[in-house]
């Protein structure tokens, strides 16, 4: 299938506008609660959860012999709070960096889920296969009945997060601050966390347990480096996850049904990618460009300096003198001499050079800054 | 004359890090109106004083009364002003937008500021004299202006009592001159102030009263009355003055 004829089918084909709507609204949820991770520097902590999540899956599915997608995740959403609060219990009650709390609750509760899976599959059961999909995420096993549990969730947080807008953003900047005004940091803590871990889970199936923390981080990254306002980060980080899931979805569909999940990390990955190199005030690129020309302007000024003390004992300011005295002058390049005479600052005959009123008066202005 | 109302009471506050005692039993009487300075070596325990009665840290034992009731029924009669280094300056916001976050507490929960609010905002920044950079991404403001952003969003709190942490910290004098003029202006509200200050030098000048601390209280008082050698030599360890004209 070719990619326009993905976009062609997609409105009228179940299953393509399923996936599409489903990774769509996830990568949108997923920005907006990344944005938050990233702000509290806790990028990592989205890796932990959904690694975290796996024992839980596995153990639902041991319980109820069912692998209804609902109870998994329920299962999910279980053991990811448990992580969670085990990684905030470890930070206060001992002294270990958040990093290694992080590491270890990741690869514990990962090992362990691991395990569980192994175990399942050498049961003689023949419902037991298929588990492993939440691993890498299996985005075609998305129906109807799981995009409307993600779109309910999504509208949820929305108004979540526009109703506790002020409490989050200040929490974000400044816990202690916030703590001093009164507010009961722990329950606005415990609702961000709550809706990244539910976000996480939600992802699970469609993006999986291994790559999920990168659809909280991607867009959020990329959306930081276009803006200094909070809201609008959020704005362009839920759009920036929404298109890596379209995207995503439809390079996926139309190469031979790639692996939809790392192919969606990789278009939000190039979103990333764009964004430093690209943006304009943050941007690699543009911050090269003004180092540029700040070193010319500065190699302009440094000449009509130097030119300027030299002209500055005459009684005739335009007085001619020679280039050659220039090239003493390490700033010097014909270039710079061409740019000022561009600038109306010198007049230059044959092998002489003049000061111009302008340009007197522009060397007595770099004095006085 | 009749003695000033105590603004804040401290008894018996205990900290402690991992069987550390950080503050040892900890009794203080602020007079209300006094601009007080908390003086002491590097760990004595200062920003921890500060931080465990604003309850930002858990005491072990301890309470603190903020004119005679509890200070968590007290909480809007006091604003802080916190170490510059302890918010990353990288956040997408505004200069204008942090002074705002001064006026949530009164807001409450969920209620957005309205114009009402910014307009204290740019008062406030007005004050510091930070007006014409209220747009301005708070990166891209030097240090001395990061930490007059700060004092204004205490100002907005219209509070009582102010308590802050280092606030002349890596500032230079016309932001040091700044902030010094408003402490004194808030003193001549009858607002209680308590820095938490390093420079000994500047204390007379700048403070009337003062506490020496080095994990318990050595002495407070009137600057005039007990900054003085051997209060110092108590607290730092070495005979201050001897040891400054080495």
């Amino acid at each position: 299938m070719e990619l326009s004829e993905y976009f062609t089918l997609v409105f009228t084909d179940y299953t393509l506008r399923t996936i599409t709507l489903g990774t769509a609204i996830l990568g949108a949820i997923c920005g907006m609660l990344g944005s938050f991770a990233v702000l509290r520097k806790q990028s990592l902590l989205g890796d932990a959860i959904s690694h975290a999540a796996l024992p839980g899956i596995a153990l639902a599915f041991l319980i109820t012999g069912t692998k209804d997608t609902n109870l998994l995740l329920i299962g999910a959403l279980v053991s990811g709070l448990i992580g969670t609060f085990w990684i905030r219990g470890m930070i206060t009650k001992t002294h270990l960096k958040s990093d290694t709390a992080l590491g270890l609750i990741l690869s514990l509760f990962f090992g362990f889920g691991m395990l569980l899976l192994t175990f399942i599959q050498k049961q003689p059961n023949a419902n037991q296969a298929g588990l492993d999909k939440y691993l890498f995420g299996q985005a075609a096993t998305l129906v109807q009945k799981d995009v409307t549990l993600m779109a309910i969730v999504t509208g949820v947080c929305l108004v979540i997060v526009l109703l506790f807008w002020k409490e989050f953003k200040i929490l974000l900047f400044d816990a202690d601050y916030t703590k001093t005004l009164g507010f009961n940091t722990r329950f606005i803590d415990v609702l961000i966390t709550f809706f990244i871990v539910l976000a996480i889970v939600l992802g699970l199936q469609t993006v999986g347990v291994v790559l999920m923390s990168a659809m909280l981080l991607a867009p959020a990254a990329a959306a930081r480096q276009w803006t200094n306002k909070l809201s609008i980060m959020l704005i362009l980080a839920a759009l920036f996850g929404a298109f890596a899931g379209v995207f995503g979805t439809a390079i996926s569909a139309s190469e031979n049904n790639l692996s939809t999940g790392p192919v969606i990390v990789l278009v939000a990955a190039v979103f990333v990618l764009v964004s430093f190199v690209f943006s304009p005030q943050r941007g690699i690129l543009f911050k090269q460009i003004r180092f540029w020309k700040n070193r010319r302007d500065l190699q302009l000024q440094k000449t009509l300096q130097f030119m300027f003390d030299i002209v500055r004992d005459h009684p005739d300011i335009s007085h001619p003198h020679a280039i050659k005295i220039l090239n003493n002058f390490q700033g010097y390049t014909k270039g710079t001499l061409k740019k000022m005479e561009e600038k109306n600052w010198v007049q230059v005959k044959g092998v002489q050079w003049s000061l111009t009123q302008e340009g007197y008066h522009a060397a007595e202005n770099l004095y006085k800054q | 004359m009749e003695s000033p109302k105590i603004a804040v009471q401290v008894d018996d506050l205990t900290v402690a890090y991992n069987y550390k005692p950080v503050l040892w039993d900890i009794d203080l009487q602020i007079p209300e109106g006094v601009l007080m300075a908390i003086v002491g070596p590097n760990g004595a325990g200062k920003s921890t004083l500060i931080k465990s009665i604003l309850g930002i840290i858990d005491p072990i034992a301890g309470s603190v009364a903020i004119y005679d009731k509890p200070y968590e029924k007290q909480r809007k009669l006091v604003a802080y002003v916190p170490q510059k280094g302890s918010v990353d300056w990288d956040f997408p916001t505004t200069a204008l937008d942090v002074v705002m976050m001064g006026t949530y507490g009164k807001l409450g929960w969920i209620k957005r500021p309205g114009k009402k609010e910014k307009k204290a905002a740019l008062e406030a920044l007005e004050k510091v004299g930070m007006l014409s950079f209220k747009g301005r991404q708070i990166s891209q403001l030097s240090g001395g202006q990061q930490q007059r952003v700060f004092l204004a969003r205490a100002l907005v709190q219209d509070a009582a009592i102010y308590f802050m942490d280092e606030p002349f910290q890596g500032v230079d004098a016309t932001t040091e001159i700044a902030i010094i003029n408003i402490l004194k202006e808030l003193r001549k509200a009858n607002k209680t102030v308590i820095v938490v200050h390093h420079d000994l030098q500047t204390v007379p000048e700048y403070f009337d009263w003062v506490t020496f601390l080095n994990v318990k209280k050595i002495a407070t008082g009137p600057v005039k009355d007990i900054f003085n050698d051997d209060n110092l030599t108590k607290t730092y360890g070495i005979n201050y003055k001897v040891a400054v004209n080495q």
